[in-house]
């Protein structure tokens, strides 16, 4: 064993990596949990997203081109979850579940001619000097464009939510439906949009790792990011600032495991492999207690008796 | 002008025929899935439906469709208690493999021994597997309150590198030339989950599987304990009032449900896998939550659709390998049936109104 093989600059460059995915997508499904929605289809949007990505970034050359189309798909996707919901009234769990299903097979379906290629490559943006300070310019200064747009969408988000009337309108419908919608708000018109939202950025955050963290195409390669972005949603108490500080923690331990597994460690790569999935548990325990942050009617299904 | 209006009373025609509404509509649109991929449609539905239950190879599938029908069924029952109380595990693959792992470890570890007592300790084993697999979200949600969805799901990924170890470590055949996996249990006699008239595909799991929906039957409609499950899920207020425990209830259902799953698991490793292999799961334990929908969470509704998802499942290999239809349309397929069953569910709670309504 080696631990000297870890640098710790690039392992904390590498973990910015890591994070970004989880951050899209937990920070759309935040903002649908805020409408009072629970999809638990994120991991179908996000494996939607990727192969869409992937595929559109080969066959045109252009990552951002691919990024784009990833929002589509993914949005697109989570409309099929908005229709169950919002107008057929199915349970939200089941439809989450049906997402998830059904995008794994969709996807597997489009990628197979995808296999084995190397997408094109987004370049780092070039920060100039910025690039060349030690230790601070290649952990800050040497990424690509969308992972400064995940941090930027995190800040949006917040002040959105926090200072806008639309935020307002969103978390009073996530709040009380039947308040919301006695006010004359519409409430299945915007939680259609927040499932939107977050099938876009669940599906940027695929794209995320197909094209850049891993870069290719494998079927299933989001391997449960969907639901650790799930789990960070619920153990940031739905506040964003708190959800990016998470992202950063399994980025972190995302990143950790791989190195340890590099610098061939005694503990088995089976075990290094599966600790992201039991720390998220540990965490959720831990932070699970305090419930009160939940959006009131989240998960409850809203129909209007007029 | 359509609205929804709520129905008094659930429309049982409806709740009878959603799921056959839902598997005609997946068939029309699975058509045109298979039209876009260049398949003549109804060739292809043909394959997938008819030939496997009355084809010209027929007598060669239909024993398959009760070895891949048990697991799915055993698997869905548990889910169906759950799900029925509003108790969600949907980490069933991960209950399915621990079963597995557990049941097949004890099996080795008496080989090469021969005793009649062998098989039965290993499904005890493969029982004890799935079901403690499951304790882990249901002890989390009774003393933590930790959400039993996520916990159980990520439970899966940590089970499949589990598998991955274990078939790569301590169970890998010692004279396997190196191969991952294990021994084969299908050569070892008082391991080996046989048919039990042969040929016909009915080996123990398929036992099993009746066994359950009977079990599942009398428990929900003749038992304390279902009436307990079945006001959790429509009234949860009023099952407190009415002395009902939540506690006890979320380790039951998750414990029961991760019990079948482990037996599934157990007496697929044990018969038609016949060896602990990094991949030897399958995905049943996913397929059996559409399985358990596409049954109205019905004992008897999760048989049909259990043998109709393995129909689906067979179906699907026949067209891979007569016409070249990808794995991943039969995927597609089967998303796409719970889709329409939720979908059409509407009907069964609501009905349509036409007309202005007025406004509130």
């Amino acid at each position: 064993m080696d631990l000297s093989a870890i640098n710790p600059v690039l392992f904390i460059a590498g973990f910015l990596v890591a994070a970004t995915p989880l951050i899209f997508a937990a920070i759309g499904e935040l903002v649908v949990e805020k409408s009072g929605t629970l999809n638990l289809g994120v991991e179908g949007m996000m494996i939607t997203g990727a192969i869409c990505g992937f595929a559109i970034a080969v066959e045109t050359g252009s990552p951002l081109l691919g990024f784009v189309a990833a929002a589509v798909g993914g949005a697109l996707l989570s409309l099929l979850f908005a229709f169950l919901t919002q107008i057929t009234l199915a349970n939200q769990v089941a439809s989450g579940l049906a997402l998830t299903l059904f995008g794994l097979g969709l996807s597997s379906l489009l990628g197979q001619s995808y296999v084995g290629i190397k997408p094109p490559r987004l370049g780092d943006i070039n920060f100039g000097p910025l690039a060349d300070i030690p230790v601070i310019g290649p952990i800050l200064f040497t990424h690509d464009i969308i992972l400064y747009l995940g941090f930027l969408l995190v800040a949006a988000v917040w002040a959105v939510l926090k200072f806008t009337r639309a935020g307002l309108v969103l978390r009073a419908v996530g709040e009380s439906h039947d308040a919301a919608h006695a006010l004359g708000y519409k409430v299945v018109r915007i939680r259609t949009l927040a499932i939107m939202f977050g099938g876009a950025c669940a599906g940027v955050g695929g794209a995320y790792i197909s094209l850049i963290r891993v870069p290719q195409w494998t079927e299933g390669m989001t391997a449960g990011v969907g639901w650790i972005a799930l789990a960070l949603v619920v153990f940031a108490s739905w506040k964003p600032w708190r959800l990016l500080l998470g992202a950063y923690l399994f980025g972190g331990i995302t990143q950790l495991q791989l190195n340890l597994q590099g610098a061939g460690v005694a503990i088995p790569v089976e075990y290094l492999a599966m600790s992201p999935y039991v720390i998220t548990i540990v965490v959720l325990v831990i932070l699970s207690r305090d419930k009160s942050a939940a959006p009131a009617s989240l998960g409850r299904t809203f129909h209007a008796s007029t | 002008m359509i609205r929804l209006e709520k129905r008094p009373q659930p429309s049982r025609a409806f709740s009878l025929a959603t799921p056959v509404l839902a598997v005609l509509a997946t068939m029309f649109f699975g058509g045109l899935l298979f039209a876009a991929l260049g398949k003549d449609p109804l060739v292809a539905i043909k394959t997938i439906f008819w030939d496997p239950l009355f084809g010209e190879f027929a007598f060669f599938y239909r024993p398959q469709l009760l070895i891949k029908g048990a697991p799915l069924v055993l698997i869905a029952i548990g889910l169906s208690l759950g799900f029925k109380a509003g108790i969600w595990n949907i980490g069933a693959e991960g209950q399915y493999i621990m079963g597995a792992l557990f049941g097949a470890a004890v099996g080795l570890a008496f080989y090469p021994a021969q005793s009649v007592f062998i098989f039965p300790l290993m499904v005890l084993a493969g029982a004890f597997g799935g079901w403690i697999w499951a304790m882990i979200p249901a002890l989390l949600k009774v003393r933590f309150g930790t959400n039993e969805i996520l916990v159980s799901l990520m439970l899966v990924y940590v089970a499949e590198q589990f598998l991955a170890s274990m078939s790569l470590g301590l169970l890998k055949n010692p004279e396997g030339f190196g191969f991952p996996g294990s021994r084969n249990l299908q050569q070892y006699e008082s391991a080996f989950n046989a048919d039990i008239i042969e040929g016909s595909g009915m080996h123990w799991g398929v036992v099993a599987a009746f066994i359950a929906v009977i079990l599942a039957y009398v428990l929900l409609t003749k038992h304390r304990l279902g009436f307990a499950i079945r006001v959790t899920g429509e009234a949860p207020r009023a099952a407190r009032f009415s002395g009902v425990n939540p506690a006890r209830l979320v380790l039951f259902c998750l414990g029961m449900s991760g019990l079948l799953a482990g037996l599934a698991g157990l007496f697929e490793v044990s018969g038609p896998a016949g060896q602990v292999t990094i991949d030897f799961n399958v995905g049943y334990g996913f397929t059996a939550i559409i399985v358990a929908f596409l049954g109205r969470l019905h004992p008897v509704g999760i048989l049909l659709a259990g043998l109709l998802m393995a129909l689906t499942y067979i179906g699907g290999d026949i067209a891979q390998s007569n016409l070249g239809l990808p794995a991943a349309a039969i995927q597609v397929f089967q998303g796409m049936l719970l889709f329409f069953l939720l979908a059409l569910d509407m009907f069964t709670n609501y009905r349509l109104r036409f007309g202005r309504g007025e406004v509130a």
